[in-house]
């Protein structure tokens, strides 16, 4: 028996989303009275043996060439064996684009249930319930899991991440791999920009901003801010901005822990993919803009002038020129 | 070519979301229903564009619900498809949907399986997986953009901070979000038209889900907003630096 945990990599490195599912992982074991292992698929330049700091005691890599080339029926099939290498009874991935791949191939494969969009640790007082969002973060629900086999895939940012000591042992997996029927051309990634499913802070900008021209301060504050930057819809719509920015219903979903709205107005759709960030402060020269509502800290006023103020008072709080 | 678009129904973006029966039950009172935005502006609109550039393609629609999802099938059948399917069964757990799904796609020789990126009421942005599994077929998930040429298909979907381009060989399944196709609205043409198109109603196999909803409720309510004086913007920083501690 076991816990086992997906371990994401991009480019052979080991994602941030990762060490919060280990971090995860290694609580559910020891819920469950059990330990926890971990799982990677093709080759990295990481060395695995410090992810034992995020409670991980053992991992199976299977080190093959083949798995650098993402294809999720490929990669189940792996995790299958890797599953059963573990003797796993809880499997825990994180819900990012690999997850979303991954696990409902995996649930069909093994039948284990599969709660996706877990923002909890398992209830196990009376079964297994896990909590997952539900109506884009506007509610949640317990989800009871029944089989055997139970997987989990944890939203991205919804555990915190807790670093301790010790060393993983790393095991190489001798897996079946099968050949890729899905062939990878082409990636393209907004080189040295935080991505914004995994950032800490977004700074986002909606219609108030009036124009693409005026981005720059927005820009400069998230680079202050290590921030990722994002957009409403109508603003992507308009191609003011890229629409991989867009957050909302309908765009990206997000929670981060700070999250500045600019100008936006605060629509229902709008909200549906941004309330799960921890802290939100909105800045809109309306106070009856509806995002007041959903927010932790606000300025009623015109962007363009706090925007500048704001800006300079972070740079006097982190005593940069 | 022949495309099996899986449409579901779901309560409308702005539904007031409240639960009845002890927290069991979603509250329908008052709920408007719409087809699920994923399934109409991006699955269902795609594969309306793949038919527009070939005659010959084939598009059958499909959803897995009681009768009460009909008016959803027929709407969806008047932006385009040539006839929908029924699955008679309440909506169990994402398993039972995809084993529905994937039993009719058997039965049908489908190219491909175009399903949304997610529900927006369950979210579990799981049943197009399921159902590539259960079909043992290629599956990429969250696609910005389709192209066909010939058999092989050019498929660009979301990773982290960026974009991937995958080919692939016929059939394949694949989930749809924002970038695959512009919306449209259905004229009053397309409307008469789906009047006239089947939809045929067929009976579940029978599946054990493999979860249950235990209950739902509703995250806490904030404590509301503390405002700061537009003319001192650096006392914002510092509540978000000594109270927050977000920045
Ligand atoms: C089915 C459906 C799905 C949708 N999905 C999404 C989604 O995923 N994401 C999304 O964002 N939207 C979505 N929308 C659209 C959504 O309803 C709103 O129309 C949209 O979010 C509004 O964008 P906005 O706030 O940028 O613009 P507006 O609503 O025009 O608001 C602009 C705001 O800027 C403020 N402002 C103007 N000038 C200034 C200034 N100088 N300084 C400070 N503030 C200023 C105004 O007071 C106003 O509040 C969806 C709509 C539908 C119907
Ligand atoms: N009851 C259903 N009938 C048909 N298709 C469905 C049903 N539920 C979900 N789907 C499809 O599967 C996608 C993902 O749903 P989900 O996994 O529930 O988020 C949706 O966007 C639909 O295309």
């Amino acid at each position: 028996m076991s816990v086992l945990v997906y371990i994401d990599t991009a480019d052979g490195h080991v994602k941030k989303s990762s060490l919060e599912v280990l971090t995860y992982g290694a609580k559910v074991a020891e819920e469950l009275g059990t330990s926890v292992e971990g799982v990677v698929l093709g080759t990295t330049t990481e060395d695995l043996t410090a992810l034992g700091k995020y409670g991980v005691k053992k991992i199976h890599h299977v080190a093959n060439e083949a798995l650098n080339n993402f294809d999720a029926q490929v990669f189940t099939k792996v995790l299958a064996q890797a599953a059963e290498a573990s003797g796993a009874t809880v499997i825990v991935f994180s819900n990012n684009l690999s997850g979303k791949a991954i696990a409902p191939r995996l649930s069909v494969r093994l039948k284990a249930g599969l709660v996706s969009g877990a923002v909890a640790l398992p209830d196990t007082s009376n079964g297994f319930t896990v909590k997952k969002n539900v109506f884009s973060g506007k509610a949640f629900a317990n989800i009871a899991v029944s089989t055997p086999v139970k997987i989990i895939a944890l939203n991205p940012n919804a555990y915190q991440t807790i670093a301790g000591e010790g060393t993983a042992e790393v095991v190489a997996l001798n897996a079946t791999v099968d050949t890729a029927k899905i062939n990878i051309t082409n990636v393209t990634k907004a080189s040295g920009e935080v991505p914004l499913a995994e950032a800490d802070v977004v700074v986002s900008a909606g219609r108030g901003l009036k124009g693409p021209e005026n981005w720059g301060m927005v820009e400069e504050l998230a680079k202050l801010l290590l921030a990722a930057t994002a957009c409403s819809r109508p603003v992507a719509d308009a191609h003011w901005r890229p629409h991989n920015e867009h957050v909302g219903q309908t765009g990206v979903a997000i929670a981060p822990n700070l999250y500045i709205a600019i100008g936006i107005s605060g629509a229902i759709q709008h909200l549906a993919g941004v309330n799960r960030s921890k802290v939100i402060v909105v800045i809109n020269k309306d106070p009856e803009a509806p995002f007041f509502k959903a927010a932790d800290y606000g300025i009623v006023g015109d962007a363009f002038e706090i925007i500048p103020k704001f800006t300079a008072a972070i740079k006097k709080l982190k005593g940069v020129a | 070519m022949k495309i099996l678009v899986c449409i579901s129904k779901t309560p409308d973006t702005t539904a007031k979301i409240a639960f009845t029966d002890n927290n069991t039950k979603f509250d329908v009172t008052g709920v408007q229903w719409i087809i699920n935005p994923y399934d109409e502006w991006y699955a269902l609109v795609r594969a309306i564009e793949l038919k527009e550039k070939d005659a010959a393609t084939i598009i059958h629609l499909i959803t897995v619900g009681a009768a009460d999802a009909e008016p959803i099938i027929r709407k969806a059948l008047a932006l385009g498809g040539d006839e929908a399917i029924r699955v008679n069964a309440d909506s169990h757990d994402s398993f039972y949907n995809a084993s529905q799904i994937a039993e009719v796609a058997k039965q049908g020789g489908y190219d491909l399986v175009l399903t949304g990126k997610e529900t927006i009421d369950y979210n579990g942005s799981s049943i197009g997986g399921m159902v590539a599994e259960l079909l043992d077929l290629p599956y990429v998930s969250l696609a910005t953009k389709f192209e066909l040429a010939g058999t092989k298909a050019t498929i660009t979907r979301e990773i982290e901070g960026g974009e991937e381009t995958n080919e692939v060989e016929l059939p394949v399944v694949v989930s749809a979000q924002k970038g695959m196709a512009e919306a449209r609205i259905p004229n009053m043409r397309g409307i008469m038209a789906a009047r006239t198109k089947p939809l045929k109603v067929v009976e579940p196999i029978a599946v054990e889900a493999l979860t249950a909803v235990a209950g739902f409720g509703l995250p806490p309510a904030k404590a509301g907003v503390k405002l700061v004086d537009p003319e001192n913007v650096e006392e914002l920083v510092r509540l978000l630096h000594e109270e927050a501690k977000a920045i």
